[in-house]
């Protein structure tokens, strides 16, 4: 029987759909995936030499041992958000003659084996071998590192029983929160009180067992919840949210253009992954913190005509990037239905140039780090306006893969192809070449007046821009609606 | 009201769809008939201009399908799902459809009026999104979404699937209301050979893409598919 399941496995991931993306995504998915090992394994080489600088006087392992209870509570609180049980994945075994505690086992048992789980790994067993490297006593070292992977394996059994509340986030959230402004202000020594625990691990290689319990306690809580759950009606049901009607009679003032508007608004508000984008788009108004307060970026032109294009057009070129494939699921209505093509473009044209003024407006307190910024910004949110918004309109009409509005935001590549990377060079690099090469070989205000003159013409041309690209769109409707009917891609 | 010309579809080369002359008169309410793969689903989306033909062309109401957009206003239809859009609700996805077609508010709920029997009060104020809803309930709520807007051509595939029985009667009811009173030219796919003979006045059965027959219906029109299929 377990031979089967895993067999199940091992189809269901090279059979998933992200193995049948285009080769070069998949070469490029494997290239980051790549990266983000060796990333890690860096990182856990370097944590032993990194620690040992910052703290000359401690031992390296004892400063680690004093921020692992933060590691714990950040990867429980990161785990609520993207890993959840499978659960749906065991519907087509119910009818079959298998026993529902294998079942249970089965799918826990492989959520083991998830990939959030490796991360842990990959970080702390180079850690281990530096160490060893270093004279630490092997036996002690290897013990520490079981504890640590039960440590990893009971993170990953609490976050199921702990993900079945909203109020469990709240607490956890609110405990890091606390324990950190605790230890921030001294109020508590949390460290100091944690530190000793996790450092016993090292220091008692016995208590290594107390990890390894607590994991086989959770995976024991979660079986026998999930044993009894196994049916259609009980946790196998998704859940529908209530549905909140909204009348949005405001777009109305929109005229032609006002049921589109009123559909995109709804279209962002009640999907998972147009939701996220928002979210993301204004978390990015921050993205200029990091640079103009550091010397070596805040006077380096390229660096800030980035900044500029960036920030205002963080949500064009998020959001832009996979017009028209967010209405693939009813593109074939679309089509067939009595609709102005070129009204459906203009109000997704008109929502991304809100969004640009929107961003516009909220970059404005960087004028703190001098006009420069702001009249950069200016330049850039005018330019964006012109013209990357009919860029980003035309290169659209390329986009073949679907997008499955349901499914959720976190790693979702869904939409995606070699498109989405091509648009990133005239929508991003061509604004900061021009800007760079004019401010270093004439002068800034040249520059400037270059970008916000550009944006301004494609805001003049608007309206042909508009015919040639509703034009493109209408040329390529038949590979479209062809493309956005595949569901695996 | 439709006419086709040499119509013919090929996918690399096989030929699905090969109809040679069709005419649907004004007022008809026509049934497609064929087992799976005869090309039902791929003449209703050549008739939507949602692919393209590999020769030939079809009118309607005199606009040529794959060049004009004017028969857009005119037609209305249901295919599948795909038609829906997930994250409305019902209301709201009905209004969207009517503002399309270039009616309000009112005129959408009028409409809907007549339709509460065929609801059976799971549709409207449901608080619930389109996609939350059954296949059956998705399926009432985009059938009835294409008689928005006076269509002169209503386009359904598959109505009668997934539906219960007490609304597959109702939609028979409906469809035959709408071919007989309103002048409404309906063409009506499906499988179900008792459901097309009761609605359809005229039935055409297609068979790997070629019409091999084209039946004005009659008593014995039941028992001529029902061999024909048999055999």
């Amino acid at each position: 029987m377990f031979n089967r399941f895993i067999n199940l496995q091992w189809k269901s991931f090279f059979r998933s759909s992200s193995f049948g993306k285009g080769l070069a995504l998949k070469i490029l998915m494997l290239f980051f995936g790549i990266y983000m090992l060796v990333f890690l394994v860096g990182a856990g080489i370097g944590l032993y030499f990194g620690l040992r600088k910052l703290f000359p006087s401690e031992n390296p392992m004892w400063m680690l041992s004093q921020f692992l209870v933060y590691w714990v509570l950040v990867e429980l609180f990161f785990r609520y958000f993207m890993q959840k049980l499978p659960v749906m994945d065991i519907k087509p075994l119910l009818n079959l003659p298998i026993k529902k505690s294998s079942i249970a086992h089965y799918i826990l048992g492989r959520s083991g084996l998830s990939g959030y789980n490796l991360i842990a790994p990959f970080l702390f067993v180079p850690f281990a071998i530096v160490l060893i490297a270093h004279d630490y006593p092997i036996l002690n070292v290897l013990i520490w590192l079981l504890g640590i992977f039960g440590i990893v394996l009971s993170i990953n059994y609490v976050n199921f029983i702990v993900n079945k509340s909203d109020k469990a986030l709240g607490i956890i959230g609110g405990l890091i929160l606390t324990l950190y402004g605790l230890d921030y202000f001294g109020v508590l020594e949390v460290r100091e009180f944690f530190g000793p625990i996790f450092h016993g691990l090292y220091q008692y290689p016995i208590t290594a067992i107390i990890p390894i319990a607590i994991a086989l306690i959770a995976y024991y809580l979660n079986y026998r919840f999930l044993k009894r759950q196994i049916f259609l009606d009980a946790s196998l049901k998704t859940k529908s949210k209530e549905a909140k009607t909204s009348e949005l009679a405001w777009t109305r003032r929109f005229g032609d253009m006002g049921p589109f508007l009123q559909l995109d608004l709804r279209l962002i508000w009640r999907n998972k992954r147009t939701k996220a984008q928002v979210f993301i788009s204004l978390l990015f108004v921050f993205y200029g913190l990091i640079f103009y307060t550091q010397e070596m970026y805040a006077n380096s032109m390229p660096m800030l005509a980035f900044l500029g294009i960036f920030m205002t057009g963080i949500f064009l070129s998020n959001f832009g990037q996979f017009i028209p494939a967010w209405d693939s699921s009813y593109y074939s209505m679309i089509m067939s239905q009595n609709i102005p093509l070129r009204k459906y473009l203009e109000s997704k044209a008109s929502l991304i140039s809100v969004s640009v003024i929107v961003m516009f407006m909220l970059t404005i307190p960087y004028v703190y780090f001098g006009w420069k910024a702001l009249a950069i910004n200016f330049a850039s949110a005018i330019y964006n306006l012109g013209v990357n918004i009919p860029v980003i309109l035309y290169f659209g009409s390329f986009n073949k893969k679907r997008i499955e509005l349901d499914k959720s935001p976190f790693g979702n590549m869904q939409g995606t192809s070699a498109n989405q990377f091509l648009i990133m060079l005239p929508v991003l690099g061509l604004p900061i070449i021009l800007f760079s090469l004019l401010s270093y070989f004439v002068s800034l205000e040249v520059a400037l007046i270059a970008l916000s003159l550009l944006g301004v013409i494609g805001f003049a041309l608007k309206n042909p821009l508009l015919d040639r690209i509703t034009e493109q769109y209408r040329k390529k409707k038949y590979g479209m609606i062809a493309g956005f009917k595949e569901k695996n891609n | 009201m439709i006419t086709t010309h040499n119509l013919t579809k090929k996918y690399g080369s096989q030929l699905v769809l090969n109809i040679d002359h069709l005419e649907i008169p004004k007022g008809q309410s026509f049934g497609l008939v064929g087992n799976n793969g005869a090309g039902k689903t791929t003449f209703f989306s050549l008739l939507l201009d949602l692919i393209q033909p590999t020769s030939g062309h079809i009118e309607n109401n005199g606009f040529q399908v794959n060049t004009s957009e004017d028969w857009k206003p005119i037609t209305s239809s249901f295919i599948d799902e795909s038609f829906l859009i997930g994250y409305l609700t019902p209301e709201e996805y009905f209004y969207f459809i009517g503002d399309l077609r270039g009616r309000n508010k009112a005129d959408v709920d009028k409409l809907l009026s007549n339709f509460d029997d065929f609801f059976h009060g799971e549709i409207l104020s449901q608080r619930k999104y389109l996609r939350d809803l059954s296949k059956g309930n998705q399926k009432k709520a985009g059938i009835v979404a294409s008689f928005i807007g006076n269509p002169e051509v209503v386009i359904l595939d598959e109505p009668f699937a997934n539906l219960d029985p007490t609304t597959q009667i109702r939609l028979k009811a409906i469809i035959k209301d709408l071919a007989a009173k309103e002048g409404v030219t309906v063409l009506v796919s499906s499988h179900d050979l008792l459901h097309v003979t009761e609605v359809c006045e005229r039935i055409v059965v297609l068979n790997k893409g070629e019409i091999v027959k084209d039946i004005q219906t009659s008593q014995e029109t039941l028992k001529e598919l029902e061999t024909f299929f048999a055999g």
